[in-house]
């Protein structure tokens, strides 16, 4: 007997209210409510392997905080391992909108890049 | 001093005006920014999610400011920072006060209002209680964890699920705070549903709708607060009370567009918006000045902040060059289901987007606009929020069609 | 040795400070919390009554009256804001009239100038927004208002600028009785003086406890305001206050000098004298009766609300007495007190005369003091001069209010030194507007921190244990 799964699309401010019908094994089978095929890309993600992007801030040198995020999404369970290594490291005083102040972060492929430009 | 086009506000919304402004043939163009750099309230916000309107792509806030800033760099478009804009008056003279300049007048040939919104504050609440310490907005919240980089609070409760809450109910949590619970004084939620999704539920964070924080406790620091169910009338119900011991509470109740400069240049506001009433120029009321962004009304999204500042860009690049775009008198009436349009009024020739937002939750309705009793739009929605803008299109064919009057925008069930 | 040690840096203390130091600069002030007017001085009706409330003979008729006189004056010298915006008592029945006219009779033998009884239509001329249901009021122009927490900041200021010291987090533990005057104790502190005047409001009872005198009584009485946005300061001009009755006393609506509109308040007798929360109840209260006396208040301009408590005594009028030599308590300095502070202070020299003491008046005394919001009422050409000098005064850091850097940075370097946010505020109105600091607070505790030379996380927002900030995010 297959089950379904109420889901949120959150890969637009859409969000889109899907349906997902599962297999016994938990795999998505269909995806119902989707308004683009983000949705079932974002569906099937979640129901297999949820991934969310980390957005934070990194502290410089000179004792202020730069912003920053992970260039591509990194797996949800490990958010805080992620916030973890993004609050051990100390990036220099000038970095720009895309320089890289973590590579793979905690192994997960993912760069933590700059997000604004200190001065 | 004189310049063409004088823009209020640096952020979003003034650098999509100069941007679209330029590229009509207007150069003589200033931007006044009252922060020390451009890009507004979006510097702080770091969350991701902006731009996939306008970009394609995902961006954070400073990087979807940083791409206009970049535009306007390139045109050189000038700009002036930490310079405070005290008086615009209605023959369009711009006042305002630098560290350089001291205070000093421009007239301009057009001005741009573009000055953004502020959040509902606790007193405007009225809750009762003390008044300690550890209360603040969640965009004040923001700025202290985002820009200082600074811990307000362990242990949050958040009033309001405005999208601002949302949001900061996720960054809290991810630098270490715990965060007790978001209140919601109505029975639907004020953020976008990908917000409730990804800021609370991946937290596992409760979301309590009809309810509202009654008290206030703790003498110097907050120490807890008081929240309630309220009823159909939005009265707490006492038997429901629930203490919840926390040292810091949110509030996301809600925007309000700073119009202190447009009411005095003496333009009266509309009593929904907030906001200055404009035609589909984004004219005000006052020839030459225009209003765009959330100082006209409270966006959703960014992206359209952009999209309405470019009219109003353009527009004010037409009427400096001596072409506008007439007014047409027809005015756009809503049911109450809809709350407002923005415009309020029509211009001809030009394609119109109208947005507008609705007053409840609604399923399954259809967005319905008459001219007299002929329905020239009718459109199917799944769902209708208040949380989110809507938008139909009014095409120049359309607008020359119509028999004039009123215009009505419904929603029909 | 001090000469004077006053205790309680309210708007009593701040006038006998000042006064005192019209004769000597051996002054201190002693304060338990981090700023002054912290008591009953920061949240009250801020009216100069005209005086026809109290009793005939009381303390309170005599002080009130003459401190209403002097109160323009004084306000003057110290910068103050000060307005004589006239009262209204007003009455809804033909028995309101009755108790009108009593108060009327009483204030012209107290001496209050120019008070009558008036009807309806004479009403309108003066506030076209009354209650519908008023058909009489007592009109009494020299009603006036004035800031009591600016003037309070502004005489104790004065006092300091004259020479007086100001002890802030001094709570007073024990008081010793030592050869010559007193020895006024807190934990790892103590003050000599010669003289002492306990003008510790809510805890004057306590103060004289110490020196043996368990004569009075000082209980708390709670009042609820809401103060409404300065879009709505103009909906009234006068000061409208209820004719008392067997309903009660009534609220009052009022401009304020800031112009604000102000609202309340409750009268609610309590045990605990830190209990300045709000209540559902009374706000609700403030607001049904306001709208009888003021038709068309919107409430929807709310700003912000508040609870003062009033020091209420046990004797009906207010305690000014010598328990002991050179010890004098100003006690149960309730409504009028604030309109009766300048007088009180003037009182006391008198009483300090009659018991000995030898007031030579200081060549060198200087009553004047630059008002605090001075920048805003100079002319454009005057800003500009200054801005040039400094140019902090261009950079505005509270949008509402229009409060500059260089206005806060002078508060800070200023006489009494605020040490926390909200005395920031109170010195400059920054973060006192509609956004109610919102956007300025991060910027305030920047300027806060920077000169007073400490963390940003260890600016509070009223002292003690109020903290804005707990610590880094990483």
């Amino acid at each position: 007997m297959a089950k379904e799964r109420l889901l949120t699309c959150i890969v637009c401010p859409r969000g889109c209210q899907m349906k997902v019908l599962l297999s016994d094994e938990g795999a998505p089978i269909s995806v119902e409510g989707n308004f683009c095929k983000r949705g079932v890309t974002y569906a099937n993600d979640e129901c297999t392997n949820p991934k969310r992007t980390v957005t934070s801030t990194v502290r410089c040198k000179s004792g202020a905080v730069v912003s920053v995020k992970t260039d591509t999404t990194i797996p949800k369970g490990m958010m805080f391992e992620v916030m973890a290594e993004i609050n051990g490291v100390i990036a220099p005083d000038e970095v720009s909108i895309g320089d890289i102040v973590i590579a793979n972060v905690c192994g997960t492929g993912a760069n933590v890049v700059a997000t604004s430009n200190t001065k | 001093m004189k310049k063409d086009l004088v823009i209020i506000g640096g952020g979003p919304a003034g650098m999509a005006a100069a941007v679209a402004a330029y590229e009509a043939g207007i150069k003589d163009i200033l931007i006044l920014e009252r922060d020390n750099a451009l890009g507004g309230i979006l510097r702080q916000c770091i969350h991701n999610g902006f731009g996939l309107h306008r970009f394609g792509e995902e961006l954070t806030g400073p990087e979807y400011a940083y791409r206009y800033e970049k535009m306007v760099n390139e045109l050189g478009i000038p700009y002036m920072l930490d310079t405070m804009v005290i008086e615009v008056s209605a023959d369009k003279v711009v006042t305002a006060m630098n560290r350089e300049n001291g205070i000093f007048s421009i007239q301009a040939g057009a001005v741009i209002l573009a000055m953004g919104c502020r959040e509902r504050p606790k007193g405007a609440l009225n809750i009762a209680g003390a008044r300690p310490a550890g209360i603040f907005t969640a965009g004040t919240a923001q700025k202290f964890v985002n820009m200082k980089g600074y811990m307000p609070g362990r242990e949050v409760v958040i009033l309001g699920s405005g999208d601002i809450g949302l949001i900061m109910a996720r960054r809290m949590t991810l630098e270490g705070a715990k965060v007790k619970a978001v209140c919601e004084l109505m029975p639907y939620s004020g953020g976008l549903a990908r917000n409730i999704e990804q800021c609370l539920n991946d937290f596992n964070i409760p979301l309590h709708l009809s309810h509202t924080v009654v008290n206030i406790h703790g003498r110097e620091r907050l120490e807890g607060v008081t929240i309630a169910r309220v009823d159909e009338n939005r009265r707490p119900i006492k038997e429901s009370e629930e203490y919840i011991p926390c040292d810091t509470l949110l509030l996301s109740c809600g925007l309000i567009p700073e119009n202190e400069l447009t009411k005095g240049a003496g333009i009266a506001l509309d009593r929904v918006t907030g906001g200055a009433s404009v035609n589909g120029e984004r004219e005000t009321e006052i020839e030459g000045i225009f209003a765009c962004g959330n100082v006209l009304h409270v966006h959703d999204l960014v992206d359209y902040v952009s999209e309405e500042s470019a009219i109003a860009g353009k527009a004010a690049a037409r009427y400096i060059l001596g072409n506008s775009n007439k007014e047409i008198s027809i005015t756009l009436c809503t049911d109450g289901r809809v709350r407002y349009t923005v415009p309020q009024r029509l211009t001809e020739v030009a394609d119109t987007s109208v947005y507008f937002r609705v007053a409840d939750v609604y399923r399954d309705a259809k967005i319905v606009v008459r001219d007299g009793d002929r329905v020239i739009i009718s459109k199917k929605k799944q769902r209708l929020a208040p949380a989110e803008m809507e938008k139909v299109e009014l095409t120049k064919d359309v607008i020359a069609s119509l028999s004039g009057g009123e215009l009505s925008f419904s929603i029909e069930i | 040795m001090f000469d004077f040690a006053v205790i309680g840096a309210g708007v009593v203390g701040g006038m006998v400070a000042r006064e005192l130091t019209k004769y000597t600069d051996s002054v201190c002030i002693i304060e338990k919390k981090g700023d002054v007017a912290m008591g009953a001085t920061r949240a009250n009706s801020a009216i100069v009554h005209a005086g026809f409330d109290a009793a005939e003979g009381s303390m309170k008729a005599k002080m009130n009256v003459r401190g209403s006189e002097m109160m323009e004056e004084i306000c003057s010298l110290l910068g103050v804001k000060y307005k004589k915006n006239g009262s209204l008592v007003v009455g809804f029945n033909d028995e309101d009239e009755h108790t009108l006219v009593e108060l009327c009779e009483r204030g012209k033998n107290n001496g209050v100038k120019g008070v009558r009884v008036i009807h309806r239509d004479e009403i309108l001329t003066l506030e076209p927004n009354i209650g519908d249901g008023v058909c009489v009021a007592l009109y009494a122009p020299t009603g006036a208002i004035v800031c009591p927490y600016e003037l309070c900041m502004a005489s104790v200021g004065n006092a300091m600028d004259n020479g007086a010291s100001l002890k802030l987090n001094f709570e007073v533990k024990n008081i010793e009785i030592i050869d010559g005057g007193y020895r006024i104790i807190t934990d790892g502190d103590a003050v000599e003086a010669r003289y002492v005047i306990n003008c510790a409001g809510l805890y004057s009872d306590d103060i004289a406890k110490m020196v043996g005198d368990g004569s009075f009584k000082i209980s708390p009485r709670r009042g609820e305001y809401m103060l409404l946005d300065r879009e709505v300061g103009g909906h009234i001009s006068h000061t409208v206050f209820r004719c008392p009755s067997k309903m009660g006393k009534g609220v009052l609506v009022s401009p304020t000098v800031d112009g604000n509109l102000l609202v309340g308040p409750t009268a609610e007798n309590i045990e605990d004298k830190e209990d300045t929360t709000t209540t559902a109840a009374g706000l609700a209260k403030v607001r049904a009766l306001s709208s009888e006396q003021v038709r068309g208040i919107d409430f929807s301009k709310v700003i912000t609300s508040f609870t003062g408590l009033r020091a209420a005594g046990d004797t009906g009028d207010f305690i000014i007495t010598m328990p002991r030599d050179r010890f004098i308590n100003l006690a149960g300095i309730e409504s009028p007190g604030l309109s009766s502070a300048p007088a009180i202070a003037e009182h006391v020299i008198s009483l300090l005369i009659d018991a000995g003491y030898e007031a030579k008046a200081r060549d060198d005394f200087n009553g004047t003091r630059r008002p605090m919001h001075f920048f805003s009422s100079l002319s454009v050409e005057e800003k500009n001069e200054l801005i040039k000098q400094r140019p902090e005064y261009a950079h505005v850091i509270c949008r509402c209010e229009t409060v500059t850097e260089g206005e806060i940075l002078d508060a800070i370097r200023t006489n009494p030194r605020p040490t926390d946010v909200d005395g920031v505020k109170r010195r400059t109105r920054a973060s006192m507007g509609r956004c109610q600091g919102g956007f300025c607070t991060p910027y305030i505790i920047d300027l806060l921190a920077s000169e007073m030379g400490v963390d940003y996380t260890e600016v509070t927002k009223f002292g003690g244990d109020s903290y804005i900030n707990f610590g880094k995010t990483k």
